[in-house]
């Protein structure tokens, strides 16, 4: 991870982000053009860059950390074959309750996203879309060997072969389909590493977002919805 | 010799924090009796404490108007208000609430008045789920307050007051003088109603987890999302006090308050977890037969 | 010993019957033909249902092979009419009138390979591939590693082995 380079001066201006140029219908200037929808519907959709807040410091956040770790709420999205793992979690042999894990419906409620194997370039686009809609401290645990170097379709026109360019990942559990147990080790490691502070994965998107959207738009040529779906 | 009123603000918020702790205790509790019975472990009884401190956490939040915001508040404020118009504690000064200022149809009425607000504020959200939701949520209400209104005119009658501290005295001297063996048919169908009032199954479609994503709250996320965990516990903390008060004898100290409305609690789960889920329409023509005959010989069988 | 109906046999210009097994036999036909016989062997020949239409891109005869897999549920017998049709410009006579979920294997074969099926309905929709800007991929002529290596980048480092090498270099290095 550490050789990617998040570079401002992008090498495709063609998928650039473009501002609109123009003021909005309340009269404030807009800042983001969402080219991909139709003239009426830009008013009603967000406009804005996504802001980074930051960490709070020291024991709150060590606190507010801890509380995270212990309550992680996946959504209900099963990306690919992968989330075939996730339902023997919640049986009883597995048990992901225990650790405080519980599937919730909606994007706005959860805070884990559990990218289960392979992703189109259909499944990237609600990938994506349902990425930007969750909330504050967000993470995200790529199962499988698809994600991380393209597994068993690394030479297919349709699955893209290394997700962490299109949304910031935190945990990998390789594998093909990884077991239960393996996802269990690595929702564990997920908590240790909420603990120390290092998934900041919210943050990384907004700071960078210029270059996950330009990574976005190249592979996703139908953009029919707003640059950003907060 | 009457408290001063600062004091009993004050004593208020003691009464409400306990009613906090306990139901939010409640609920983790119950989570993990139901696993236990699934063969699982299950999730801590803290849990619930833990997912609101995560909730309120969050760093971002959105909102779409300011009927949206108010929603949970009305939510909280129906919440806060049932319990306060109701004595926990008979005879105890640090439980007595405000229930020398309301009585039972200000307790009837902030029941209601939850719902409505949290319908306003799921439709502002403007998702086509939580309009599904709410109209099922507000049809079944209309359904379920025939038999609970009928049980709540029966015990009126019975006892000739509409003043709670005044039923619970009239209950107290052993457990024959309970309602639940003087008017048994009133307390069948308001348990029936209670059932509804807490969402479980078979009337559990509004919320409907994997039908529609979660119903009202579907848009609702971290700082509102903490504030309708928390109304979950109040509330049910509520009704289970007014229950406990209108049927099964009121309490006198803590303990017993603590393991009466456990048990009432616990007939809730019991039920929910042997039935699936009726459709709305089904859940309507059920509540406007069955339950509603069973309170009009209630009223009938009082009145004679 | 199966052999073609006669009045299919004297109707039409197929050819051989060719047993693959003894419950799957494929025909083949000119592909304006394609609807009657279709037709005939649904109505009175028994072979109801559709089990699938495919394409086949024979990159080196210039041509598309579209099979139509037919079943005979009394019989438990299941027969491939198979017909040619150019690679350029392909376009086959939509069939969508005779079975109705036709329309679906036509979506998708105007999608992967870019054979036209006129009238069909929903024809030119995408079918899996959202915003495909490229030829179909299913032809011959499309390097989809190429594409792939082009589109979607990789994590450097990887490299593949062949089983039986690696393992011959593991467990008998001094016989190489």
């Amino acid at each position: 991870m550490s050789d990617m380079k998040f570079t401002r001066a992008l090498a495709d201006p063609d998928h650039a982000l473009k501002p609109a140029g123009r003021p909005g219908p309340l009269g404030k200037p807009l800042v983001l053009a969402n080219d991909g929808l139709p003239e009426e519907e830009k008013a009603w959709f967000c406009d804005a860059y996504p802001t980074a807040s930051g960490p709070y410091k020291g024991i709150l956040e060590n606190f507010l950390n801890w509380a995270r770790s212990k309550s992680l709420w996946i959504l209900g999205f099963g990306t690919g074959c992968g989330a075939i793992e996730l339902r023997p979690l919640m049986t009883s042999r597995f048990d992901m309750y225990r650790f405080g894990i519980q599937p919730r419906p909606t994007p706005r409620q959860s805070s884990v996203f559990v990218i289960g194997g392979y992703a189109s370039v259909k499944t990237l686009k609600r990938i994506v879309r349902s990425y930007e809609q969750m909330m504050g401290p967000k993470f995200v645990v790529a199962l499988g060997s698809c994600t991380i170097n393209g597994g068993m379709y690394w030479d297919s026109y349709n699955t893209i072969n290394a997700i962490e360019h299109y949304i910031p990942v935190d945990v990998y559990i390789a594998g093909c389909m990884p077991r239960p147990e393996a996802l269990l080790a690595g929702f564990k490691e997920l908590q240790r590493k909420i603990r120390r502070g290092e998934c900041e994965g919210a943050v990384k998107y907004a700071e960078n977002f210029e270059w996950y959207k330009a990574n976005q738009k190249k592979v996703i040529h139908d953009w029919n919805m707003p640059d950003y779906n907060y | 010799m009457e408290p001063s009123i600062p004091l009993r603000i004050a004593y208020a918020f003691v009464s409400l924090a306990v009613i906090t702790v306990y139901g939010l205790l409640l609920i983790g509790s119950m989570a993990r009796i139901s696993a236990k019975v699934q063969g699982r472990v299950g999730q801590p009884v803290w849990q619930p404490f833990i997912d609101i401190i995560k909730s309120s956490g969050k760093r971002n939040s959105i909102s779409h108007g300011i009927m949206f915001w108010l929603g949970p508040v009305f939510r909280l404020a129906g919440g806060v208000g049932t319990y306060m118009f109701v004595p926990a504690v008979l005879g105890s000064v640090v439980f007595q609430n405000f229930s020398m200022s309301g009585d039972l149809l200000l307790v009837m009425y902030f029941i209601f008045f939850g719902q409505l607000g949290m319908a306003l504020g799921a439709s502002e959200g403007g998702h086509p789920y939580s309009a599904i939701g709410v109209s099922r949520g507000l049809a079944q209400m209309t359904a379920f307050e025939v038999p609970f209104a009928l049980s709540i005119i029966s015990i009126a009658v019975q006892y000739g007051t509409l003043d709670i501290t005044k039923i619970v005295i009239a209950q107290q001297g052993g457990w024959q003088h309970w309602t639940l063996f003087t008017n048994p048919l009133a307390v069948v169908a308001a348990m029936i109603a209670f059932l509804r009032m807490s969402m479980h199954n078979p009337f559990s479609v509004v919320i409907a987890p994997q039908e529609i994503p979660i119903g009202p709250p579907t848009e609702y996320q971290s700082n509102l999302l903490g504030m309708l965990q928390t109304n979950r516990a109040v509330f049910n903390g509520a009704k289970l006090v007014l229950y406990m008060n209108l049927f099964f004898g009121g309490a006198t100290n803590v303990p017993v308050m603590v393991v009466k409305t456990f048990l009432i609690y616990f007939i809730n789960i019991f039920v929910g977890q042997a039935f699936p889920r009726f459709r709305v329409d089904q859940s309507i023509r059920f509540f406007l037969g069955v339950p509603t005959l069973i309170g009009i010989a209630a009223v009938v069988f009082i009145a004679f | 010993m199966r052999t073609i109906p006669a009045d299919i046999a004297e109707r039409f210009e197929v050819g051989p019957l060719v047993e693959k097994r003894a419950d799957l036999s494929t025909l083949d036909v000119d592909s304006k033909d394609v609807p009657e016989l279709l037709a005939r062997l649904r109505d009175r020949h028994g072979y109801r249902h559709l089990s699938f239409a495919t394409a086949t891109d024979l990159f080196e005869e210039g041509v598309f092979v579209l099979t139509y897999m037919l079943h005979n549920h009394e019989e438990r017998h299941s027969l491939g009419v198979k017909c040619r049709i150019g690679r350029e410009n392909a376009t086959m006579e939509s069939c969508h009138l005779l079975w109705e979920q036709m329309w679906t294997y036509q979506r998708e074969m105007k999608e992967l390979f870019g054979i036209d099926f006129p009238g069909s309905p929903r024809v030119d929709e995408s079918f899996v591939l959202e915003g495909w800007i490229d030829i179909p991929p299913m032809r011959r002529e499309f390097d989809t590693r190429e594409y792939s290596e082009r589109t979607f980048p990789t994590r450097p480092g990887r490299s593949t082995k062949d089983p039986a090498t690696h393992m011959k270099e593991k467990l008998y290095p001094e016989a190489l």
